[in-house]
């Protein structure tokens, strides 16, 4: 479990976070959501010590995170995978030796069950006969889904990813939102996921944690959403035509 | 302000060395990365620093020739010139001068690009100290193989002097050899090396720096390299002062 507590971050002296708190349960899909600018990205950044918030408290399992020096840091990162927005593959690697990588630096494998290990890692994201290439020779979407192999590659106690389907096909999204639901229940994991795609709200929110202006307005899971009586959270989840009719259909046969 | 900011750069740089000057955490990834720098900041250095040495060897046997015509002058002292100036200036510090605009700004831009594009992060994030993993290397490597290139550099440049030599009419070979052997001072190889030895090291460690802590996007990738190759220029100036005065007195 990850607890946060009333963080504060600005920049250049304006506040993109407010003094957020809220709580990412163990072995359950917690989504970060909020419009474009609201500061999710900066959210997770600061769960992870990449920013460094001007105040509060963030708890990984009790061990404050805003306390640590470097060499604790170092070790509970050891524990930490991640996939940043804009995928952050080395380019001087491979795909596979991307994928390796993070073996390579923290386990005793062999070169051939490291390659075992990455493969399997890959196939999971549904990516196939890539091996070879590197990140500036694929697409973004692959891109996306070699930085999500590599953040899992490892079976980390914590999962982070910063919008882990913007740039895939609708089916390749699920495909990961499955990928990422099973393996945080298969290890227990707690997964932060920052995302703005509707699907993946309703499809695998089991802990949603709405931002918005730098404030956590709105606490909850995918059921709760439609029955929500704040107004910019509705507005945001249900701003198209489809997503309306989705809501009405929801609330007419659970009435029922 | 200047002067505030820069002591204010210059305790960033000691932190950021602290970093890179700690035990890698595996020995073998290193050793890869150890031996690919060489290739790529060593090896690849050696076709520019022949060509170099070779036209500046040329010219300095030109040049000293054509302006000690007295006949007073003993018949060695063009090629002692030129290996003179070759050894103590030119092989060290205008050598290490040159490199810094080729390999200062490959580093400041690699490492510069790995910053903007959340690589360093990436590397951060799975509990890596990005700071010794990418530069350590990098200036291990380069200062290990720059007495190689120096090396070469004294080499190719009297073997400039020589080709001036043997394909003109402005000094005879036998003259030219005559030269470049008397009074060979040996201290003079080691000051040239040591000298190049801690130029490696400003190169490397002032370009890491740069590149590492750039901050916004591929503009200021572009504006890192550049500063990094002025700021090496700049100290080298200095330390070639500096290690004159402790070295040769
Ligand atoms: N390094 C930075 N320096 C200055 N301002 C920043 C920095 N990082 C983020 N911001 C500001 O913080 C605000 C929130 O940014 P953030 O990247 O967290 O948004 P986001 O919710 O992730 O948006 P998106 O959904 O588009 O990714 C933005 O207004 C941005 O300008
Ligand atoms: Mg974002």
């Amino acid at each position: 479990m990850i607890e946060v507590k009333d963080i504060e971050k600005s920049f250049d002296g304006v506040k993109v976070l407010k003094g957020v708190s809220a709580t990412f349960e163990t072995g359950k899909i917690n989504l970060i959501i909020g419009q474009s600018g609201s500061g999710k990205t900066v959210l997770m950044k600061s769960l992870v010590g990449l920013v460094r918030p001007e105040h509060g408290a963030i708890l990984y399992d009790g061990r404050d995170l805003m306390t640590m020096d470097a060499t604790q840091l170092r070790q509970l990162r050891t524990e930490i995978g991640m996939l940043f927005q804009g995928s952050a593959l080395f380019d001087s690697e491979t795909v596979l030796g991307n994928v390796e990588f993070p073996l390579m630096m923290y386990t005793r494998m062999t070169p051939a069950e490291r390659r075992d290990r990455a493969r399997f890692c890959l196939e999971r994201v549904g990516l196939k006969g890539a091996d070879e290439k590197f990140p500036s020779e694929i697409s973004g979407g692959m891109q996306k889904r070699v930085a999500i192999a590599r953040a899992i590659a490892l079976n980390p106690k914590y999962l982070f990813c910063d919008e882990p389907n913007s740039g895939l096909d609708p089916k390749t999204s699920i495909l990961i939102d499955e990928l990422l639901y099973d393996i945080t229940h298969e290890y227990g994991m707690t997964t932060v996921i920052n995302t703005h795609d509707m699907n993946s709200v309703l499809g695998i929110g089991e802990n949603i944690i709405f931002i918005n202006k730098g404030h956590r307005e709105w606490v909850g899971n995918k059921d709760l959403i439609y029955t929500t009586t704040n107004e910019a959270l509705s507005d945001f989840v249900f701003a198209t035509d489809l997503f309306q009719k989705v809501k009405a259909y929801v609330l007419e046969h659970t009435h029922q | 302000m200047i002067i505030e900011s820069s002591i204010a750069r210059f305790g960033q740089y000691c932190i950021f060395m602290g970093r890179v000057f700690s035990v890698p955490q595996k020995w073998r990834v290193f050793g890869r990365k150890f031996i690919q720098e060489v290739g790529k900041l060593g090896l690849d250095s050696i076709p520019l620093t022949i060509v170099i040495s070779i036209f500046i060897g040329a010219v300095i046997c030109i040049q000293m020739q054509l302006n000690m015509t007295n006949p007073i002058m003993p018949a060695y002292s063009t090629g002692l010139a030129t290996r003179d100036i070759l050894l103590l200036e030119f092989s060290s510090a205008v050598l290490c001068l040159i490199l810094s605009g080729k390999v200062g700004s490959n580093i400041a831009s690699e490492i510069g690009t790995m910053r903007v594009t959340e690589q360093i992060d990436a590397l951060e994030i799975m509990g890596i100290n990005s700071a010794c993993f990418l530069v350590l290397p990098k200036i291990l490597a380069f200062m290990v193989f720059i007495p190689v290139l120096v090396i070469f550099s004294i080499a190719t440049g009297l073997f400039g002097g020589w080709i001036i030599a043997a394909f003109t009419d402005l000094i005879s070979v036998s003259r030219y050899i005559y030269g470049i052997q008397t009074m060979f001072i040996e201290w003079y190889v080691w000051y040239t090396i040591i000298k190049a030895i801690v130029f490696s090291v400003i190169i490397t460690s002032v370009a890491s720096y740069c590149g590492y802590y750039v901050k916004g996007g591929a503009l200021e990738v572009g504006k890192a390299s550049t500063n990094a190759v002025v700021s090496s220029y700049i100290l080298i100036l200095l330390f070639d002062l500096i290690l004159t005065i402790l070295l040769m007195q």
